[in-house]
């Protein structure tokens, strides 16, 4: 195809969406509003995964043995634990060791109290170990296994809080997935719309061009277009938004709610675009495609 | 060049509008289908276009066999021939230079070519000062002329006019009958469906004559004669 055929098939494009322009902007807000949200959903999730993921590196469970456990027994216990697939690490803390940290802790500036348990461990019985998990959700599977080895008296889990944030997360997911889909259709449906609103204004002009020896690509060239142009349009919008209002949102969670500072690590926006951008214009792309090429088909029957 | 053998049409239901029409063209004709409304010329014209097919019998039209060629060859068939109606079926936002060069355009035309071509054949059809005009600041003759030379732009082997002067005054339509002879000196085959009586007697041309799907004369030098 020549150049100058690919720029005249273009320029009809354009036409087309200035000339039934008000469909044309349902189209484009329709298509913005969809793709925002996928974006904001996006971020939310990605953002989730990410925080629940130094949580899950950050939190363990611990394992505590019964009176009078042996440390060979103890080691027997932790390599059955070891060769979990769930665990992702794991350490052994002997009572001495717990006592030396107990001490590190809470005699900071009076270790002369703590000399009077010298050669009486306090802590006799705290030898444990510290398990983490792969992925969170797995953690209860892993504790009632663990519960059930022998000579183990008691493992201690922290997880509530990211119990709520992989709820949380897989809450979002499925409103997100629900609304998008909702949003699509409707986007794919208004699209479609406006291209076969352009196509009846130009049904004479289609006639002429049949006869006078256009091949149907020629034909449904710029209705294409037209679609993938009006989607493009409407992701490049919303996208362009988030881009800029994703780091004053960030900035007004933190300031906000300064305790969570720790806990609260987000993702820079440069990485969430580079994974949202290509996909947020590809999916406005292929809306727009799709959108058009189903009434080209359906009405341009060349 | 063109050749209908034993060739039907029928719509659904009722008589068929051409029945079992044979006819030979040569290459460098110029031939008149004359006929009433409904006698089945317009029928015709489309059935060379390939805008219907047949029902039966065999269409040839330039080495084609018009009943085998497949969709897809549609398009670079249709470049061998021009076309002209009687409503001239200009595009309305665009002035007369771009009307033409549609049809170069549609068929994929460098617009280097595109602006060597265009001008010349305004020049033969006499529309040369008007390029910039839009149609409807256009006389209906003018508009005709138009629309000529879109269907003589891109030189085909063979010109379709169907009813080219229904929509004009006498002196407007014998100044584009001029031109279709013209056009026809120049080597093009030149087919006109019309029931304008006084042009066809006035050219002395091959005249084919239809009633009711039927060709009942075929006459070289022939004039129009059958009144309904």
């Amino acid at each position: 195809m020549r150049i100058s055929t690919i720029i005249y098939e273009f320029k009809q494009g354009f036409k087309n969406i200035g000339r039934n322009w008000m469909f044309s902007l349902a189209s484009i807000i329709t298509m913005a509003a969809c793709i925002f949200l996928f974006g904001i959903f996006f971020s939310i999730v990605t953002n989730v995964n990410h925080i629940v993921k130094n949580v899950e590196e950050n939190v363990g469970i611990t394992v505590f043995f019964e009176e009078g456990t042996k440390e060979k027994v103890m080691k027997q216990v932790g390599e059955e634990i070891a060769a979990r697939p769930e665990v992702a690490d794991i350490n052994f803390v002997s009572a001495d060791e717990a006592w030396e940290e107990y001490k590190k802790l809470y005699f900071e500036d009076a270790e002369d109290a703590a000399e009077g348990f010298k050669d009486d461990n306090p802590l006799a019985n705290a030898a444990h170990y510290e398990v983490y998990v792969n992925k969170i959700e797995e953690q209860n599977e892993l504790v009632d296994y663990i519960l059930g080895l022998e000579k183990v008296r008691k493992v201690n889990q922290s997880e509530s809080a990211v119990r709520t944030l992989t709820g949380f997360n897989k809450l979002v997911g499925y409103v997100s997935i629900a609304i998008i889909a909702i949003l699509l259709i409707v986007a794919i449906f208004l699209i479609s719309n406006t291209v076969s609103v352009g196509i009846s204004i130009r049904k004479e002009e289609i006639g002429i061009m049949k006869l006078i020896g256009a091949t149907n690509f020629f034909v449904r060239m710029p209705f294409l277009l037209e679609g993938i142009i009006l989607g493009l349009i409407g992701a490049a919008i919303p996208l362009g938004i988030l881009y800029l209002g994703y780091g004053q949102v960030v900035m007004y969670i933190l300031t906000r709610f300064k305790i969570l500072t720790d806990v609260m690590q987000f993702i820079p926006v440069e990485e969430v675009f580079r994974v949202l951008l290509p996909v947020g214009l590809a999916l406005g792309m292929g809306i727009g495609f799709l959108g058009s090429l189903f009434t080209t088909k359906k009405h341009l029957k060349v | 060049m063109i050749d209908l053998v034993d060739v039907s049409k029928s719509y659904a239901k009722g008589m068929p509008a051409v029945d079992h029409v044979n006819l030979h063209i040569n290459q460098g004709e110029f031939v008149f289908i004359v006929g009433s409304s409904g006698s089945g010329k317009s029928t015709l014209i489309k059935l060379l276009l390939k805008e219907l097919d047949a029902t039966s019998g065999e269409i040839e039209v330039l080495g084609n066999d018009l009943s085998m060629m497949r969709q897809r060859q549609v398009a670079k068939y249709r470049r061998k021939l021009g076309v002209v109606f009687q409503d001239f079926r200009l595009l309305q936002d665009r002035n007369v230079y771009e009307n033409v060069a549609f049809a170069q355009r549609v068929i994929g035309r460098p617009t280097r070519v595109i602006r060597k071509r265009v001008p010349e054949v305004l020049t033969l059809v006499g529309l040369a000062d008007k390029y910039k005009s839009r149609p409807r600041e256009l006389s209906g003759g003018e508009q005709q002329r138009v629309a000529l030379a879109r269907a003589l732009v891109n030189r085909p082997d063979i010109l379709l006019a169907d009813e080219p002067t229904g929509n004009l005054d006498p002196q407007n339509a014998s100044e584009i009958m001029k031109l279709l002879e013209e056009i026809n000196d120049r080597g093009t085959t030149v087919i006109v469906v019309t029931h304008n009586k006084e042009i066809v007697n006035a050219m002395r041309k091959r005249v084919v004559t239809m009633r009711k799907g039927v060709i009942i004369s075929d006459e070289e030098e022939g004039e129009y004669r059958y009144e309904d």
